[in-house]
C-alpha cells in the first residue's frame, strides 16, 4: 500500500502540495487572526459581500465570452479584453453627449438602454472583425499561432483606441438616478448602482443561458463545441455558428463594460486588461467551456477578491492588503490549475473537451 | 442590378478602395501621418507620413491588380486606379467632415495640420481633384509594378525600402560616416533632414542594380554556402565571426553616446530574447511572465549592492552592499531558482493555460514588488536607488560605452550557450517536447527535468539581463517590469523566427533598434507591434530568419490542416493538465 503510494507520489506532487498546503494554512491563520481582532463589523463584511457580488457579476459577463469561444474553438480569445473595452469606450462618448444635453438625467432608463445598445453593438462589430481577420484564417494552424495573433490583435486594438482618443483616463459621467443607497434595515445598506449591476448582469446571463440551452442556434453551438466535423455533417454551418458565438460573447462583454464603467466611473484604453484576466481566471475556476461554471466561478472570484485581502491578510499585519487583491486572484488561478484543472463544474474538460 | 454590379470587377476594385480608405483614415486619425511628417526621407521632397499613405495606395493598387479577374491588362490598371481614387475620395470626405462635425473633440489627432497634409495645402475642388489624382496614380503605380517581371518589381521594391531605411537613419549614418572620415560622402548623400535628391537616386540605382545582378545569378549566397562541404562551411562560419566580432567591438568608438545607449538597451533585450527563445522557441512553452525573472535579477542586484540602506525614507532596511561582481552570480542564481520554483507548479500545464499562468506569475511578482507589504525590504513603489556599478581596475561600467562591452560579452556568452544547447541532447529533447509532449515522453524524455532545464536556462539569461539593467539604470522601480516587457521580448523572437538564434538578433534590431532610433515612432511602437504580430502570423509565421525545421512544420501544418482527418482534432486540443500523474 505504502509502496504504491510512494510510486505515484512524485517529488513534483510533493512540491505542489507543499505550496498548496502552505497557502491554505496562511489563509486559515490569517482569517482567524482577522476575525479575532474584530476590527471589522458586520456592516463592513456586508459591504464587501455586495461589492464582491457586483464585481463578480461583471466578471461573469466577460467570462461568458471566454468560455463560449473556448468551448467551440479551444482557444483563449486574448483580445476579448479589448472587445470589452471598446464597447465601453464608445458608450462613454454617447453617455457624455447625453449628459451634456440633459437627456441622461431626464430620461435615465432610455439613456441607459441607448448606452447599452451602442456598447454592445461596437463590441460585437469588433469581435466579428477579429474573428474574420485574425482567427478564421488560422483555424488549422498550430495552437501557438492563433494565441500570438490574439495577443497582437489585443495590443493593436488597445493602442488604436489610445492613439485615437488620447492616453488620459476619462471620467464617466454619473447618473443622478443611480446615486444614493437603499437601506435594507439594520446595518445593511446597498448602493443603487450595485443593485443595478447585479440585477442587469443576472438578467443578461439568464437570457444568454436560455439562448444557448433552448434555441436552435444554441443547440447548434453546443453541437459544434462537441464535435465540429460531425456537426457540419449534420448540416450545421460551422463558420456561421462560430461567428454567432463571438457575437454572443461580445454582446455580454459590451454590456459588462458599461456596467463596469458605471461602477468604477473611469475609462481608458487599458481598462480591459485586468478585469478580463480576472474573468478568464473565473472561467477556468468554474470549468472552462461550461456556462454555469463561468458564472459561478466569477461570483466566487469577485467575492474572494473583495473579502479576501482583508480577511486573509489584515490579521497577519500586512499593510495595505488591498494592494494585493490581484495577487490573491492570480494565486487562486494557479492553485486551481494545479489542484483541480477541470474547475468547479468542469467534469467534461478532463476527458473529451480540452 | 445589384447582383450584376457585385459580379463585375469594378465592384471588387471598389471594395479594395474602401478597405484602403478605412486603413488610410485610421492611420491619419491615430496621428501617424502628422507625427511622421516631421521626418523627411528625401529632404524637402517626401516625408515619412506621406510615404505611409503612398505605401497604402501602392499596396491597394497592387492587390486590386492581382485579384482582378479582367482579361485585359488595361482594365486591371483602370480598376487599380479606381481603387486608389476611392481611397483619395474617402480621405477627402474625412477632410470635409473633420471641421463639420468638430471631430477633434473626440479624435484628438484630427488637427488642422492633418488636413493640410492630406490636401497638400489646397482647399475645395482643387483639393478633391488633387487627392483623387494622387490616389489614382499611386495605385496605378502599384499595379504597374505588378505587371513587370517579378525580378524587376522585386528590385524596385528593394530599392524603395533601402532608400526609405537610409533616409530614416540619416542622423545615425551621418555620424558614423563622419567619424570614419567620409566627410565628402555625407555632404552629397544627405540633406539637412533625410537624403538629398542625388543621394536617393544613387542609392536607389545601386540597390536596383545589385538586386538585379543577384537575381540574375539565380542561386542565393545561402544556397551556395550550403552546397559547400561541411569543413568549408565551418570555416566560413568562423571567419564571418572573426570579422563580425571586431567590427561590433569598435562600434562604440564610432557611435555617439545616444546610439550606444540604444545599442545597450537593444543588447539587454537580445539577451532576454536569447533566453526566451530557449523557453518558447526550443521547448515550445509559451511563457508570458518572463519579465518576472528579469525583475528578480534586477531586484537581487539592487538589494545586494545598494548603498542606500538604513531606516530613512528612500532606503531599504537591509543590504549587504556587495560589489557588482559579487552580486552578479547571485542574481543569476536567484533567477534560476525562481525559474525552477515557478516551473514546478506549471509542469503539467500546457499551451494557452501555461501562457495565462505564467502571465499571472509575472503580475504577482510586479504587484508584490510595488506593494507596501514588502516596501521595507525592496523599496515598494519608490524602488531601490544607488545600485552598484561594476568595476575592473580603473574601468567603471556605468557609461554607455563601457557597458556596451559588458553587454556584448554577455550576449556572446549567451549566444554560445544557446547554440551549444540547441545542438546537444537536451536541445533535441526540447524540440521533441515542442512537437508533441506525449510522444516525447513515450520516447523516454524525462518531462520534468527537460522542462525545468528550459525554464532555468531561460531564467538565467533574463536574470543576467535584469542585473545589468539595474546597474545600468542605477535604480529600480516596479513599473519597469510590466507585462509589456514580456510581450516585447515575445514580439522580438516571433519577428526573428521562433527557435532561430540569429533571428533573435534580427528581431532585436528590427523591433527595438529601429523604433528607438526613430523617436517619432515610439508613440506608435505598440500599435505597429500588434499589427505586425497579426500580419506575421497570417503570412509568415516562421519569422524573418526562420529555423529550417520550424518553417517546414508550420507550412506542413497549414497546408495539411485542411485535409486532416477528424482523429487529429483531439490532438490539437490537448488537455491543459493531467493531475495526479
Amino acid at each position: 500500500m505504502l509502496k504504491r503510494f510512494r510510486e505515484r507520489f512524485t517529488t513534483t506532487d510533493f512540491f505542489m502540495w507543499l505550496i498548496g498546503g502552505s497557502i491554505v494554512t496562511l489563509v486559515v491563520v490569517g482569517s482567524i487572526a482577522t476575525l479575532s481582532q474584530g476590527t471589522y463589523t458586520i456592516r463592513h463584511w456586508f459591504d464587501f459581500l455586495v461589492f464582491g457580488l457586483a464585481q463578480g457579476s461583471v466578471y461573469a459577463l466577460i467570462a461568458l465570452g471566454y468560455t463560449l469561444v473556448y468551448g467551440i474553438l479551444r482557444m483563449i480569445n486574448f483580445a476579448h479584453s479589448e472587445v470589452f473595452m471598446s464597447g465601453a469606450y464608445i458608450g462613454f462618448f454617447f453617455a457624455t453627449a447625453m449628459k451634456k444635453s440633459g437627456f441622461l438625467d431626464g430620461n435615465p432608463l432610455l439613456a441607459l438602454l441607448i448606452i447599452f445598445a451602442v456598447a454592445m453593438t461596437i463590441s460585437v462589430v469588433i469581435a466579428v472583425l477579429l474573428e474574420r481577420v485574425a482567427y478564421r484564417p488560422l483555424r488549422k494552424a498550430p495552437r501557438l499561432v492563433p494565441l500570438i495573433t490574439a495577443i497582437g490583435a489585443s495590443f493593436f486594438l488597445q493602442e488604436t483606441f489610445r492613439t485615437l482618443f488620447g492616453s488620459a483616463s476619462k471620467a464617466y459621467p454619473d447618473m443622478n438616478a443611480l446615486k444614493g443607497t437603499f437601506a435594507l434595515g439594520g446595518p445593511f445598506i446597498i448602493q443603487k448602482i450595485q443593485v443595478l449591476v447585479i440585477v442587469a448582469a443576472a438578467l443578461m446571463m439568464l437570457a444568454l443561458y436560455l439562448y444557448v440551452m433552448r434555441t436552435k442556434t444554441g443547440k447548434a453551438m453546443r453541437a459544434v463545441s462537441e464535435d465540429k466535423d460531425t456537426a457540419s455533417l449534420m448540416g450545421i454551418d460551422v463558420d456561421a455558428i462560430i461567428v454567432r458565438t463571438f457575437v454572443l460573447g461580445a454582446a455580454a462583454a459590451g454590456a459588462g463594460g458599461v456596467l463596469y464603467c458605471l461602477m468604477f466611473r473611469q475609462i481608458n484604453a487599458y481598462m480591459g486588461f485586468v478585469p478580463s484576466i480576472k474573468a478568464f481566471t473565473a472561467a477556468v475556476l468554474g470549468g472552462i467551456g461550461n456556462l454555469p461554471g463561468a458564472m459561478l466561478g466569477s461570483l466566487f472570484l469577485g467575492l474572494f477578491e473583495s473579502i479576501g485581502p482583508i480577511l486573509f491578510l489584515d490579521g497577519l499585519g500586512v499593510p495595505a492588503p488591498y494592494q494585493l487583491k490581484d495577487v490573491i486572484a492570480f494565486t487562486m488561478l494557479v492553485l486551481v490549475l494545479i489542484f483541480r484543472p477541470t474547475g468547479i463544474l468542469g467534469e467534461r474538460l478532463a476527458t473529451t473537451k480540452a | 442590378m445589384l447582383k450584376r454590379l457585385q459580379a463585375s470587377n469594378w465592384y471588387s476594385a471598389l471594395q479594395m478602395g474602401l478597405l484602403g480608405g478605412i486603413i488610410a483614415i485610421l492611420v491619419s486619425l491615430v496621428g501617424m501621418v502628422e507625427e511622421f511628417s516631421l521626418r523627411d526621407i528625401v529632404f524637402n521632397v517626401i516625408d515619412m507620413g506621406q510615404t505611409i499613405l503612398l505605401m497604402i495606395l501602392v499596396l491597394i493598387g497592387n492587390f486590386t491588380y492581382r485579384r482582378s479577374q479582367s482579361a485585359r491588362s488595361l482594365n486591371k490598371w483602370l480598376e487599380a486606379a479606381l481603387a486608389g481614387a476611392v481611397v483619395g475620395l474617402m480621405l477627402w470626405l474625412l477632410v470635409l467632415l473633420i471641421p463639420a462635425l468638430n471631430m477633434r473633440a473626440v479624435f484628438l489627432n484630427a488637427s488642422p495640420r492633418l488636413i493640410q497634409i492630406l490636401t497638400f495645402g489646397n482647399e475645395g475642388v482643387i483639393a478633391l481633384v488633387l487627392m483623387l489624382v494622387v490616389g489614382g496614380i499611386g495605385s496605378l503605380a502599384g499595379a504597374v509594378i505588378q505587371t513587370l517581371p517579378s525580378r524587376y518589381s522585386n528590385a524596385i521594391f528593394q530599392g524603395i525600402i533601402w532608400v526609405a531605411l537610409i533616409g530614416l537613419l540619416q542622423e545615425l549614418l551621418q555620424v558614423i560616416l563622419t567619424t570614419l572620415g567620409a566627410h565628402g560622402a555625407t555632404n552629397w548623400l544627405f540633406g539637412d533632414k533625410g537624403l538629398s535628391v542625388v543621394g536617393a537616386v544613387v542609392i536607389f540605382g545601386v540597390v536596383l542594380a545589385l538586386t538585379l545582378y543577384r537575381s540574375g545569378n539565380r542561386t542565393t549566397l545561402q544556397a551556395r554556402i550550403k552546397a559547400l562541404p561541411p569543413a568549408s562551411q565551418w570555416a566560413i562560419r568562423w571567419i564571418s565571426f572573426a570579422v563580425a566580432i571586431p567590427l561590433v567591438w569598435i562600434l562604440p568608438t564610432i557611435l555617439t553616446t545616444y546610439p550606444t545607449d540604444v545599442a545597450n538597451s537593444v543588447g539587454l533585450y537580445i539577451l532576454m530574447g536569447l533566453g526566451l527563445n530557449i523557453v518558447v522557441g526550443f521547448a515550445g512553452l509559451l511563457d508570458l511572465g518572463y519579465v518576472a525573472f528579469f525583475a528578480i535579477g534586477a531586484y537581487v542586484m539592487g538589494v545586494l549592492t545598494t548603498t542606500a540602506t538604513g531606516p530613512n525614507a528612500g532606503q531599504i532596511v537591509w543590504g549587504p552592499q556587495f560589489t557588482f561582481w559579487e552580486a552578479l552570480p547571485i542574481s543569476v542564481f536567484a533567477a534560476v531558482m525562481a525559474g525552477v520554483f515557478l516551473g514546478i507548479p506549471v509542469l503539467n500545464i500546457r499551451g494557452d493555460y501555461l501562457a495565462i499562468v505564467t502571465l499571472g506569475f509575472g503580475e504577482i511578482i510586479r504587484i508584490m514588488a510595488g506593494s507596501d507589504f514588502l516596501k521595507p525590504y525592496i523599496g515598494g513603489s519608490q524602488g531601490i536607488v544607488e545600485v552598484g556599478v561594476g568595476q575592473i581596475g580603473p574601468m567603471f561600467f556605468n557609461s554607455p560605452r563601457t557597458l556596451f562591452y559588458l553587454i556584448f560579452l554577455c550576449i556572446l556568452l549567451a549566444f554560445f550557450i544557446s547554440t551549444r544547447l540547441r545542438d546537444s541532447r537536451i536541445g533535441r529533447a526540447w524540440k521533441a517536447l515542442r512537437e508533441d509532449e506525449d510522444v516525447a515522453q513515450a520516447m523516454g524524455i524525462h518531462l520534468v527535468s527537460t522542462k525545468l532545464m528550459a525554464f532555468a536556462t531561460g531564467a538565467a539569461m533574463a536574470g543576467l539581463s535584469g542585473a545589468i539593467f539595474a546597474s545600468k539604470i542605477g535604480s529600480i522601480y516596479p513599473h519597469s517590469f510590466k507585462l509589456l516587457v514580456s510581450i516585447n521580448v515575445l514580439a522580438l523572437i516571433i519577428v526573428g523566427g521562433m527557435g532561430s538564434i540569429p533571428g533573435v538578433f534580427v528581431g532585436g534590431l528590427l523591433v527595438f533598434g529601429l523604433p528607438e532610433l526613430l523617436r517619432e515612432f515610439s508613440e506608435y511602437r505598440l500599435l505597429v507591434y500588434g499589427a505586425l504580430l497579426v500580419v506575421m502570423m497570417l503570412t509568415k509565421p516562421e519569422g524573418f530568419m526562420p529555423e529550417a525545421t520550424r518553417q517546414q512544420e508550420l507550412h506542413d501544418a497549414m497546408s495539411e490542416g485542411g485535409a486532416a482527418p477528424p482523429e487529429s482534432a483531439p490532438k490539437l486540443a490537448k488537455s491543459p493538465a493531467k493531475s495526479g500523474s
